[in-house]
C-alpha cells in the first residue's frame, strides 16, 4: 500500500483538570489516503472535533497531545513548532467549521478575505488572486460570483456563507480539508447542496476530506470510508457500505438500528440502553461494555485492540480479536 | 419548597470546600491574599470595641499630653507606646482606624444593599415587562450615567440635607450618606439584571412555567431572580469597594460624616492638616488602611468575575 | 371533524420587526412586519400524533407557542376540545391549561438549573393543586420511574444528568398534570441518535399507556415518518400539504414536499440519483409574491407568480398548489 496522505497513530489527547487527567482521545489510529473522503462519526463528546483539532495543532490549553504521532506525507507534524504549523494550516490542510458566521470576518468583504488567504499561501499577483477567487466562488455555486465577491459576509444567507467558507478552505489548494460538522447548522435542503459541493469540488481538485459529523446519512452519501468513535476510542473503521450495511462492532450495529429511516416500517427503534460515559467515568476494559448486548467477562477488564478484518476493515471488539491481545 | 432535599447529603462545609468556586479561590494567590487582607480589616472593624487598645471616643481615656506621639516610640510624658502613634488629641491612631473602618464598612455595605435592592427590582421589572416601562427606566439610567456618580451623590446629599431639620442632621447624616451613595449606584445593577432577565425570560424553563399559567411575580422571583444573581454578586463586590471610596471622598470633602462619627475618610481629612507639620502618621495610616480595604475588595470582585464567568451554571 | 381534540382555524401571526421609532422617522421607513404564520388550519384527532415538518423559520415553533398560549395569534382561532382558547380566562382557562403541556427542544434550557429535579416535576402539580406533601412526593417518584429514572433522582440538580436523561425529566414534568395533549417542539433535535431512539420509543409507550395526543414538531423527515399518523408540511408560514403519514413518503403531492424528500440523505445507499435541490428559503420579511415556493419550483406556471394557492382537499389531506389543483403534478 502506498504511503497514506495522513497517518494518525495511537493518538492520545489529555486534559488535566483538578479532579484528575481526562483522556479525550485514547490511542486513536487511522489513515487518510490521497483524495479520499474519510467520515468520522460518533455521538457528541466522542472526540470527533478533538481529533480534527489535534491534526491541525489547535487543542485548547491546558489540553495536550500526550502520545502517538501524526504524519502528513510521512512528515511528523504533531511535534512541529507553532510557526511551522501555521504554514501547514490553511496551506496544506484547509478547515471548514460548523458555524459559517464565526469562520468569516464580518469586517472584510469576501473578496478581501479570499485574496488575502490566496496571497498568503501562493505567490500570485493581486489581480491573479482575484481571478482565482472569482473562479472559486463560481465553483462552490455562488451565482453571479463576480458581482457578489465584493459583498460582506452578512449579505449572504447561511448556506451561501458556508459555500464561501468552503471556498476559503480550498483557496490555497490544500491536500486535505478537515470539515467539522459543515452542515449541522443548515437546513436539510441546503445541507444537500453543501454536501454535493464539498464532494464534487474536492474530487475535482484531488483534495482528501476528513468529514466530521454525527449524521450517518451525510456520511453514507459522501464518504469512502468511515471511522466510528466512541468515548474517545476508535470502535470501527472501514468502507462506508460495509460498515453501514453490516456493522461488526456492537456499538455501530446498535447505532445503525437506532436511526429512523424513510423506508423504515418497524414500530420501535432498536435502542442502546444508557448513554456514552463522561470522560471522567469511562469504564474499565471495553468502554462500551455496560451497554453492550454481547458483553463477555473479559470485556470488563481488558481493552480490546483495533483488529484488522476483511476488506481493510478494523474493529475494536473482543468478538473479533484473539484472546490475550489486550491493548497496551 | 425544600421537599426534595436528600437526607443523606454531605455536610454543607464539605460541599462548600469541594465546590469549584472554593477551589478556584484556594488556588488563586491574588484571591487568597486579598481575601485575607479584607477579612482581617473587616473582622478588626466589626470587633473594634473588643480588640481596639483604646476607645477613641471615650473622653475619659484620652490624655492630651499623649498627643502627637510618633509610632512605636514611648510617649515623652507617660511612656506609653502606640503602634501607629496618636493624633493631636492623644487618640490612638490604630484604634481610630478600627472604629473608622467600622463606619466606612457599615456605610459601604448598606449603600450597596440599597443600590442592589433598588437596581434588582427595577432591572427585573424593566427586563420582564419590556415596552415603555423598560424604555423609561433605561432612559433614566442613561441620563444618570452621564453624571459622575460622586457628583450625583454630592447633589443628593446636599438636597436631602436641605429637607432635614438641623437638629436631626448629625444623627441622620449616616443614613443620608447611605441613600446618596446607593442612589448614585443602582444603575449598574439595574442594567445587568435587565440584560440577564431578558435572556432568562426567553429560556425554555420560563416558558414551561408560563405554559402552566404560573403567576408572573412567581416566575420573576422563583425562576428568574436566582439565575441572574451571579453577575449581581460580582458587581456588588466591586461596588462595595467603590462605595467605601465614595464615602471616603465625601467625608474628606467635609460633606459626609461629622468628626463625632469618623470614618476612614474623616480621619484622612483630619490627618492631612498635620502632614506638613511632620506628623505624617495621622494621615498615612488611615490612608493605607483605606487603600488596603478598597484594593483587596476590588481584587476579590475581579477574581469572582473571572471565577464565575466561564461557567455561569 | 367529529373527534378533533385540537382545531386550528386560519391561524396567523405577524411580528413587528420595525427598527426603533427614531430610526424609522429619520430613515423615513415604514413599519415592517414579518408574517411567521399565515392562514394555517388543521385538526388534531384524539389519540393521534400530528406532525409539523418544515425547515428553519417555517413557523413550526410559532404555531406551537400559539397553541399552548405562549403567543397571541394575530388572527384565527384555536379550539381545544371544542372550547376556544383565546378569550377564555380565569378558572375556565386554568382547567384547560391542566389538560395540555409542552416539551421543548433544548433539555439544557428547559429545566431551571437552580431547582432540584423533584421541584421541577412538582411545579405543575403544585400550580394546579393536584396533590401535596407525601402524596406529591410519591407522585414525583412514580413519574420518574415511568420515564425510566429513579425516585431518588428527585433530590438531584439538572446538571447531574445527561441530555437524554434531562429530556426524560422534562417528559415526567409534562406528564405530572395528567394532560391529554402534549406539544413536542423538536424534542429530540438536541440529542444523539442512540438517545433519540430511547426518547422516541418512550414517547410512543407513554402515548399507548396514557392515550396521549401529540403535536410533534420536527425538521427531520425520518423522525416524523417514524412517529406521525398525519403530517403537515410548512413552507414560509403556510401549510403546503397535509397528508397521511405513510402516503406523504410514497406519493408526495406538493412540489416542496418532493424536494424535501429528495434532500434527505440516503442511508440505504440505494444509489438513488436525486434531483438537485435548487435555491434557498427566501427572506420571510419580503417573501416572493404569489406562491412563496415559486422561485424554487420545477412546476412553476405564470399563475403561481401572482396568486396564492389555496388548500384543496385531496384524499385524507390537502395540498396548496396550482399544479396539484390543475392535475399537472
Ligand atoms: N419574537 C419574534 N419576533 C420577530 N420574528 C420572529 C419572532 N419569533 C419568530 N419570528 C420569525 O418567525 C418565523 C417563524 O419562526 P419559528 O420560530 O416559528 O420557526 P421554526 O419553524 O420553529 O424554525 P426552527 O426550525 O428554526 O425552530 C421566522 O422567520 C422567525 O424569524
Ligand atoms: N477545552 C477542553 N477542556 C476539557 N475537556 C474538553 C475540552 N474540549 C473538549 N473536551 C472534552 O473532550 C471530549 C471530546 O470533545 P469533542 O471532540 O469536542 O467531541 P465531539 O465528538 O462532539 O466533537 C468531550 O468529552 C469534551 O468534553
Ligand atoms: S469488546 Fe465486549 S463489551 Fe466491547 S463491544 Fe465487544 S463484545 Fe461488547
Ligand atoms: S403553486 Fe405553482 S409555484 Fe407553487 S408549488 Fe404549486 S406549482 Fe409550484
Ligand atoms: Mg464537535
Ligand atoms: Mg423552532
Amino acid at each position: 500500500m502506498a504511503e497514506p496522505l495522513l497517518s494518525v497513530r495511537d493518538l492520545v489527547v489529555e486534559f488535566p483538570t483538578r479532579r484528575g487527567t481526562l483522556r479525550a482521545l485514547d490511542r486513536v489510529s487511522f489513515d487518510i489516503g490521497e483524495g479520499e473522503v474519510l467520515g468520522m462519526v460518533g455521538e457528541s463528546g466522542a472526540g470527533k472535533s478533538i481529533t480534527g483539532s489535534a491534526i491541525i495543532g489547535l487543542i485548547d490549553r491546558p489540553g495536550r497531545i500526550a502520545g502517538g504521532e501524526i504524519r502528513l506525507r510521512g512528515e511528523r507534524i504533531d511535534t512541529l513548532p507553532e510557526d511551522k504549523l501555521r504554514r501547514i494550516r490553511g496551506k496544506r490542510i484547509g478547515m471548514v467549521f460548523q458555524d459559517p458566521l464565526t469562520s468569516l470576518n464580518p469586517l472584510y468583504t469576501v473578496a478581501q478575505q479570499l485574496i488575502e488567504t490566496i496571497r498568503t499561501h501562493l505567490d500570485v499577483s493581486e489581480r491573479e488572486a482575484r481571478e482565482r477567487a472569482v473562479a472559486l466562488l463560481d465553483q462552490v455555486g455562488i451565482p453571479a460570483a463576480r458581482r457578489r465577491i465584493d459583498d460582506y459576509p452578512h449579505h449572504f444567507s447561511g448556506g451561501m456563507r458556508q459555500r464561501v467558507v468552503i471556498a476559503l478552505a480550498l483557496a490555497a489548494e490544500p491536500e486535505l480539508v478537515i470539515a467539522d460538522e459543515p452542515t449541522t447548522a443548515l437546513d436539510v435542503s441546503v445541507q444537500a447542496q453543501i454536501i454535493d459541493v464539498l464532494r464534487d469540488i474536492c474530487a475535482d481538485r484531488g483534495a482528501a476530506v476528513m468529514l466530521i459529523t454525527h449524521d450517518m446519512g451525510v456520511i453514507a452519501e459522501t464518504a469512502d470510508r468511515v471511522a466510528v468513535l466512541y468515548a474517545g476510542r476508535m470502535a470501527e473503521i472501514g468502507p462506508v457500505r460495509d460498515v453501514i450495511k453490516a456493522a461488526e462492532h456492537p456499538y455501530t450495529s446498535g447505532l445503525m438500528g437506532s436511526i429512523p429511516t424513510l423506508a423504515q416500517t418497524a414500530d420501535r427503534l432498536t435502542q442502546i440502553p444508557g448513554s456514552m460515559p463522561r470522560l471522567d467515568a469511562i469504564p474499565q476494559g471495553c468502554a462500551f461494555n455496560p451497554r453492550c448486548p454481547r458483553v463477555m467477562p473479559h470485556c470488563r477488564t481488558d481493552q480490546p485492540p483495533l483488529t484488522p478484518r476483511a476488506q481493510g476493515r478494523q474493529v475494536a471488539c473482543w468478538l473479533y480479536a484473539p484472546a490475550g491481545a489486550a491493548h497496551g | 419548597m425544600g421537599e426534595f432535599i436528600p437526607e443523606d447529603r454531605p455536610n454543607a462545609l464539605r460541599r462548600a470546600w469541594d465546590s469549584d468556586l472554593a477551589y478556584s479561590f484556594r488556588t488563586s494567590p491574588v484571591a487568597l491574599v486579598s481575601g485575607i487582607v479584607a477579612l482581617t480589616i473587616i473582622l478588626g472593624a466589626v470587633l473594634a470595641p473588643w480588640v481596639a487598645p483604646h476607645n477613641p471616643f471615650d473622653p475619659a481615656t484620652l490624655n492630651l499630653m499623649e498627643g502627637f506621639t510618633p509610632p512605636m516610640e514611648p510617649n515623652a510624658f507617660t511612656g506609653n507606646v502606640f503602634w501607629l502613634g496618636t493624633d493631636n488629641q492623644g487618640r490612638d491612631v490604630f484604634s481610630t482606624i478600627l472604629y473608622g473602618a467600622r463606619t466606612s464598612l457599615f456605610v459601604g455595605f448598606m449603600a450597596v444593599l440599597f443600590a442592589m435592592v433598588l437596581g434588582i427590582t427595577l432591572g427585573l421589572t424593566a427586563g420582564f415587562r419590556g415596552g415603555w416601562v423598560d424604555g423609561l427606566l433605561m432612559r433614566i439610567a442613561d441620563v444618570q450615567l452621564t453624571f459622575p456618580s460622586i457628583l450625583l451623590a454630592l447633589l443628593i446629599f446636599g438636597v436631602a440635607r436641605g429637607f432635614i431639620p438641623p437638629a436631626l442632621r448629625e444623627a441622620l447624616a449616616i443614613w443620608v450618606l447611605i441613600v446618596a451613595i446607593g442612589l448614585s449606584d443602582w444603575v449598574q445593577y439595574a442594567r445587568v439584571v435587565r440584560g440577564a432577565t431578558m435572556v432568562e425570560k426567553n429560556k425554555e424553563y420560563v416558558q414551561a412555567a408560563r405554559v402552566i399559567g404560573a403567576h408572573p411575580v412567581k416566575i420573576l422571583v422563583r425562576h428568574i431572580l436566582p439565575n441572574v444573581m451571579g453577575p449581581v454578586l460580582v458587581i456588588a463586590t466591586i461596588g462595595l469597594a467603590l462605595a467605601i471610596i465614595a464615602e471616603a471622598t465625601l467625608s474628606f470633602l467635609g460633606v459626609g460624616l461629622p468628626p463625632t462619627q469618623p470614618s476612614l475618610g474623616t480621619l484622612i481629612r483630619i490627618g492631612q492638616g498635620f502632614l506638613f507639620s511632620g506628623e505624617w502618621w495621622i494621615l498615612a495610616f488611615p490612608a493605607a488602611a483605606l487603600l488596603a480595604l478598597a484594593l483587596s475588595v476590588n481584587l476579590l470582585g475581579d477574581w469572582l468575575r473571572d471565577a464565575l464567568n466561564p461557567r455561569l451554571r | 371533524m367529529a373527534d378533533a381534540l385540537v382545531q386550528v382555524q386560519g391561524l396567523t401571526r405577524y411580528f413587528d420587526v420595525s427598527k426603533p421609532w427614531l430610526n424609522r422617522v429619520i430613515e423615513r421607513e415604514p413599519k415592517a412586519y414579518l408574517t411567521a404564520v399565515a392562514d394555517v388550519s388543521f385538526d388534531i384527532r384524539r389519540g393521534e400524533t400530528f406532525a409539523l415538518v418544515g425547515e428553519s423559520g417555517s413557523g413550526k415553533s410559532t404555531i406551537a407557542k400559539m397553541i399552548v398560549g405562549l403567543l397571541e395569534p394575530s388572527d384565527g382561532r384555536i379550539l381545544f376540545d371544542g372550547q376556544p382558547m383565546t378569550g377564555t380566562d380565569g378558572a375556565a382557562m386554568r382547567k384547560l391549561r391542566r389538560r395540555f403541556q409542552m416539551i421543548f427542544q433544548d433539555p439544557f434550557a428547559s429545566l431551571n438549573p437552580r431547582w432540584r429535579v423533584g421541584e421541577i416535576i412538582a411545579e405543575p402539580i403544585r400550580t394546579f393543586g393536584l396533590a401535596s406533601g407525601a402524596e406529591m412526593r410519591r407522585e414525583v417518584g412514580r413519574l420518574l420511574e415511568v420515564v425510566g429514572l429513579g425516585a431518588r433522582d428527585a433530590a438531584k440538580f439538572p446538571h447531574e444528568f445527561s441530555g437524554g436523561q434531562r429530556q426524560r425529566i422534562a417528559i415526567a414534568r409534562a406528564l405530572s398534570s395528567r394532560p391529554e395533549f402534549i406539544v413536542c417542539d423538536e424534542p429530540t433535535s438536541a440529542l444523539d441518535v442512540s438517545v433519540q431512539a430511547q426518547i422516541l420509543n418512550l414517547m410512543r409507550d407513554l402515548q399507548d399507556e396514557f392515550g396521549l395526543t401529540y403535536l410533534f414538531i420536527s425538521h427531520d423527515l425520518s423522525v416524523v415518518r417514524h412517529m406521525a399518523n398525519r403530517i403537515g408540511v410548512l413552507y414560509l408560514g403556510r401549510l403546503a400539504e397535509v397528508a397521511d403519514g405513510k402516503r406523504l413518503f410514497t406519493e408526495p403531492r406538493h412540489p416542496y414536499s418532493r424536494m424535501l424528500l429528495d434532500a434527505v440523505p440516503d442511508l440505504e445507499m440505494s444509489g438513488r440519483r436525486r434531483k438537485r435541490v435548487e435555491g434557498e428559503i427566501p427572506n420571510p420579511i419580503d417573501p416572493p409574491p404569489g406562491c412563496a415556493f415559486h422561485p424554487r419550483c420545477p412546476l412553476v406556471a405564470d399563475r403561481c407568480r401572482r396568486e396564492i394557492p389555496q388548500p384543496v382537499a385531496r384524499g385524507d389531506g390537502m395540498a396548496a398548489c396550482f399544479a396539484v389543483e390543475e392535475g399537472r403534478g
